[in-house]
């Protein structure tokens, strides 16, 4: 790919050398179409090919099929340029009036197929009636968030005949009334989310069940149902995919009465259902043998779910988050599951060395382990873990601080596929580190809070992981800038790093990560040795950067402010509380056209009027939080006018706190609540 | 008093205790049946012959007989009059006359309502023959003084009534065009003794009202007024104004069963009407729990509904609690679906959505819209008339297809039919459209 857009950019040098010839009107738009198929990866890329000639230009708009404009008001200008996009992706403006609904409706007419509202809450029914009149080939629609959008609105969805996939979460207004519509108007509905719809009841819910046959996939998350839609549901013939996270109307009585299970079901999503117990389980599991993944997280705080399964089931996935999981459970377990891949334990109390090792001696195919706050498990349980899986992807252990060196040694000799590991909050230490440097897979480490780790061992991981795209070394102490200019040597991919709290961190190592092009995600918070000098070259050559956490740098000033506003035209959020930007930096980042949140806590040096000038000038906010001192001196009329184009204004009210927190402080805190 | 007995005219069975404890009246020899039969106007001889077959002329006699009777009261009554003002007056003759007087009234009473009963096919012969007590003086009767045998209170058709009553079914069966007497199995959930009491058949005995008696307003008269009551209870407090004798508890009290007597049987109730489900000859016999229950099946299922709402002037009922009921809900049908149907509740909406294909669920402000589909559905319907969108009122429990107008059909006397014919899963849409639309009416004379 790279190869690719070199040459297109070497292309493109002789064509400004000779542009009389244009040797690019030979290359037929087929031959065009296919250079531009293998362009998705980069946006950027595809950039620079419209730049090439007039016909490029045209060709790339013709070839368009998705689009995730930033600012709705230039939109039709957008549009009739991109005349032929099927897949419109509006999450990132936060205003969208009915009006920009129906010229995006009237523009792309029938070549629309899918498009995403869920980013804005100002459109209302008639911009969705405008869309179901013109557009009638739509198949996708989201319009969550929608928490103003009426029954009319869902009934302006049933509207469009041909829709396929709704997603309506948090429509707290949509009743029966309007999925009823739904349902009667769309038989083709493949996927129907309706999360957090409190309005929906069993009878709505029910009636989607009767007359959306082909219905693969159901979310009714967070709604009033109860058993009684539940036969309905289960009559559904080609339902895959159920959620029923936090159904509190669901019980045990519900599922074991219910007299056949899910046809096709494969994964069901039980999370927060606080009323089922095992009961419940062993019927969903005996009823459903085509169930594959299966969500149990935070059911059931007291019982142990498993102790009573009996039977054999197919299960790839469970997640038992949060839940009391026995040894006994975990046996029961082992043995009824033909061959677990996934396995997620996080926060489950009750798990020991002894349900680890039952577990994974049955089950060696284990891809995926989240053990995370499994506090009793030692280097036994990694012992059995790495000597029988050996396919290991995934392996999640914060804080599991009985885990010492020799279990990290085992991780890394035994585990050569790994690429996810979380050992955030352990014992980790150098050796440990150098360890795990075996695995070269990695792309994403986290170690946060490993106290003991120093660059050494991260100069290790920087030199045999180059396929890290996010690391985590939050309050690791230790680090300083030789370890973080090894990784950014090393690992050219990196996408995200956390250097929080690693108070040794300066500009050199920002100088050094700027040579990672795809950087998009740095928090440096409490890194105060940090200037606007380092951060100014991250902005300059990181030109992916779109989310920064910079808070309580104090070194930092209006200057890096200046270079973001030049450079960073993807920065989407950033915090800069307590920086010592002034009126001056704040006006400079709000000429940023699609930052969306900003966090703007005790800057000295920014007054309420600079403050007023730059929400004025920043269109595309949408959340910003400011401290409660402010909302006096701003006017009210300000505040409205901002927030009538989508933004939310979060008043907070945070001491001003310069201090900054000793990190041994911090983990032996988190200590103290384990041992409580 | 055997034959009186076996009619089913000792009703209500709360009365069957002795009551001449307090009624001092109760040596009247004209309330003694056999003076009675003796008595000159006694109405049995302008009865017996027409048991069978209601005849016109008939009728016109006894009218013009009851118009002459009255005739003479009024001049009895005159003659009292007169005697009171000559301030002349025999003490012994005041009463004499009072007493013919009484027995006069009485009898135009008896003989009013046998004409009235004539009229009406299902009435018994026991009545007709004028040997029966008259149910509305049953208090003032002194009816079996020992509790029945329920041997007695067995069906015991005669074969006048088998006649008269299977004629009856036959005209409903005619009328009615295709529909068989099995389309009467109807579920009937109001009349039903809903509590899960099925007892096994021959664990209780079975009453059957005359019609009269059933729609009668009053069952209990007063002896020496004649005012009406519709409790004993009330009947009894009314009694306290015609004497101190009437004031003893022993008389207020309500009439204790005997000591030494058996426990009452268990009673059901039969349905007069042949060919109802809760009549006692048909084959999945339902009876009545109670009397209330036997009135108020009778005046839903078999009478005229001559109570209409004056909301929406649309729908009528004949038990005037159920307009009560209706009135409360009345206008908050608010859930409508998109033919036009309207519905006073959520679910029911839903469940007729979910029925038909392409009813949807129709939001408030599509009020209108909704109308201009209706309009549509009425040309459909291939000009069947239609007085108003409204008709499509939601019937308990009922779903309606816009397609069928029931206004156009007169279910007189015949609710259990439309209720039927709601019941969605029976799909029994298709015999309506077909049936005959004049359903008969109860009364063949009307």
């Amino acid at each position: 790919m790279e190869m690719e857009t070199r040459m297109k950019k070497r292309i493109r040098v002789e064509a400004n050398t000779e542009p009389s010839e244009s040797p690019f009107e030979a290359l037929s738009e087929e031959i065009l179409f296919l250079i531009l198929d293998l362009l998705d990866s980069n946006p950027l890329d595809k950039k620079s090919f419209s730049l090439v000639s007039r016909s490029f230009f045209a060709v790339e708009a013709r070839h368009r099929r998705s689009l995730t404009p930033l600012r709705p008001e230039l939109l039709p200008f957008v549009l009739s340029r991109y005349n032929s996009i099927s897949h419109l992706n509006l999450t990132l403006c936060p205003y969208l009036s009915d009006a920009s609904l129906s010229s995006i409706a009237s523009l792309l007419g029938p070549s629309l197929r899918s498009i995403n509202l869920s980013g804005s809450r100002s459109y209302s029914h008639r911009g969705i009636e405008s869309l179901a009149n013109k557009c009638f080939n739509l198949e996708e629609i989201d319009v969550s968030n929608g928490v103003e959008l009426t029954d009319e609105a869902a009934a302006a969805i049933g509207r469009m005949s041909k829709v396929e996939r709704v997603r309506m979460g948090r429509c707290k207004k949509v009743t029966d009334l309007g999925i009823g519509c739904i349902a009667v108007c769309c038989p083709n509905l493949k996927l129907l989310c309706l999360k957090g719809c409190v309005g929906v009841t069993d009878l709505g819910v029910a009636l989607i069940a009767v007359k959306c046959r082909k219905l693969r996939s159901l979310d009714v998350s967070f709604t009033m149902i109860t058993k009684k839609c539940l036969p309905a549901i289960a009559q559904l013939p080609n339902l895959e995919d159920l959620c029923m996270t936090g159904c509190l109307g669901i019980n045990d009585k519900a599922l074991v009465t219910l007299k056949q299970g899910f046809k096709s079901l494969q994964a069901l999503d039980m999370s927060n259902c606080q009323n089922i117990s095992q009961a419940s389980v062993s019927s969903i599991l005996q009823k459903n043998p085509s169930l594959h993944h299966l969500n149990l997280s935070y059911c059931s705080p007291v019982n142990s779910m498993l102790s009573g399964l009996h039977g054999v089931f197919k299960l790839n996935s469970i997640k038992l988050d949060g839940c009391h999981v026995s040894t006994d459970g975990l046996k029961s377990l082992a043995n009824s599951c033909i061959s677990l891949k996934e396995l997620s334990l996080s926060k489950c109390s009750g798990v020991t060395d002894e349900g680890i090792s039952v577990i994974v001696a049955k089950h060696k195919d284990l891809v995926k382990l989240d053990a995370t706050c499994c506090r009793y498990i030692t280097d036994l349980s990694l012992a059995a873990i790495t000597s029988s899986c050996a396919s290991l992807v995934s392996l999640s252990m914060e804080s599991c601080t009985k885990v010492t060196w020799e279990g990290f040694r085992l991780i890394g000799r035994h585990c050569p596929k790994l690429e996810e590991l979380n050992l955030t909050d352990t014992d980790l230490d150098d050796e440990g580190l150098t360890s795990l440097s075996q695995c070269q897979n990695l792309t994403s480490l986290k170690i946060g809070i490993c106290l003991k780790i120093t660059d050494e061992g991260l100069i290790q991981i920087g030199r045999s992981c180059p396929h890290l795209q996010e690391l985590d070394l939050y309050r690791s102490i230790g680090i300083t800038d030789k370890g973080v200019s090894e990784i950014a040597r090393g690992c050219s991919n990196l996408e995200t790093i956390c250097m929080s709290y690693c108070t040794s961190i300066s500009d050199e190592s920002l100088k050094c990560l700027s040579n990672c092009a795809r950087l998009n995600t740095l928090e440096i918070r409490g890194c105060s040795l940090v200037s606007s000098v380092g951060i100014s070259a991250i902005a300059a050559r990181c030109c992916n950067l779109s989310k920064l956490d910079i808070k309580k740098c104090y070194e930092i000033n209006d200057a890096a402010m200046l270079s973001f506003a030049r450079f960073s035209h993807n920065l989407r959020q950033i915090n800069l509380s307590y920086c010592s930007v002034t009126d001056v930096g704040v006006s400079a980042l709000a000429s940023i056209s699609c930052l969306q949140v900003v966090t703007m806590l005790h800057l000295s040096g920014m007054s309420a009027d600079g403050l007023a000038a730059a929400l004025l000038m920043c269109g595309s906010l949408m959340k910003v939080k400011l401290h409660v001192s402010f909302k006096p001196f701003i006017s009210p009329v300000l505040i409205n006018r901002v927030e009538s184009r989508g933004c939310m204004f979060q008043w907070l009210n945070k001491p001003f706190q310069v201090q900054l927190e000793s990190s041994e402080v911090w983990k032996q805190q988190s200590h103290d609540i384990f041992v409580e | 008093m055997d034959q009186k007995q076996n009619s089913s005219f000792t009703y209500p069975p709360r009365n069957n205790s002795p009551q001449e404890s307090f009624n001092p009246n109760y040596d009247y020899p004209q309330f003694n049946s056999q003076n009675r039969t003796e008595s000159p106007y006694t109405p049995s001889q302008f009865f017996n012959s027409q048991a069978r077959e209601w005849d016109p002329h008939a009728l016109l006699s006894n009218l013009s007989f009851l118009e002459q009777k009255i005739h003479q009261m009024q001049n009895i009554v005159r003659e009292m009059i007169r005697t009171n003002e000559g301030q002349n007056c025999n003490i012994s003759e005041l009463t004499a006359q009072r007493q013919l007087l009484t027995t006069d009234l009485t009898s135009t009473i008896i003989q009013l309502i046998s004409t009235a009963g004539s009229f009406l096919p299902t009435i018994r012969t026991s009545l007709l023959s004028g040997n029966a007590p008259i149910p509305q003086l049953g208090s003032s009767i002194p009816s079996a003084s020992s509790a029945p045998s329920p041997s007695a209170y067995q069906p015991n058709p005669s074969p006048d009534y088998e006649e008269l009553t299977k004629g009856w079914g036959e005209n409903v069966v005619e009328s009615a065009g295709q529909i068989q007497i099995e389309d009467l199995d109807v579920k009937e959930g109001e009349d039903v003794g809903q509590d899960g009491d099925t007892l096994p058949i021959g664990s209780y005995e079975v009453l059957q009202l005359e019609k009269e008696e059933i729609l009668a307003p009053h069952t209990h008269f007063c002896t020496i007024c004649g005012k009406g009551f519709k409790r004993d209870a009330n009947l009894r407090m009314h009694m306290r104004g015609h004497g101190d004798e009437y004031k003893s508890p022993a008389a207020l009290a309500k009439p204790a069963r005997e000591p030494g007597s058996q426990p009452i049987p268990v009673k059901r109730y039969s349905c007069p009407f042949v060919g109802c489900k809760r009549n006692k000859e048909h084959k999945n016999f339902q009876p009545l729990k109670t009397l209330l229950c036997v009135k108020n099946h009778y005046k839903r299922s078999h009478c005229e509904k001559s109570y209409t709402c004056s909301r929406c002037n649309t729908k009528k009922f004949s038990v005037l609690a159920d307009l009560k009921t209706h009135e409360k809900h009345c206008g908050r049908d608010k859930w409508l679906c998109s033919c036009g149907t309207t519905f006073s509740r959520k679910d029911k909406l839903f469940g007729h959505v979910a029925l038909f294909q392409g009813h949807t669920p129709a939001l408030p402000s599509d009020e209108v819209k909704g109308k201009n589909e209706e309009i549509n559905d009425k040309d459909d319907s291939g000009g069947v008339g239609y007085n108003d969108g409204d008709e499509y009122l939601d019937m308990k429990g009922g779903y309606f297809s816009p397609m069928v107008n029931f206004d156009s059909f007169s279910f007189e006397g015949l609710d259990e039919f439309s209720r039927t014919t709601f019941d969605p899963t029976e799909n029994s849409f298709s015999f309506l459209r077909s049936g005959s639309p004049d359903f008969a009416r109860k009364d063949p004379g009307n």
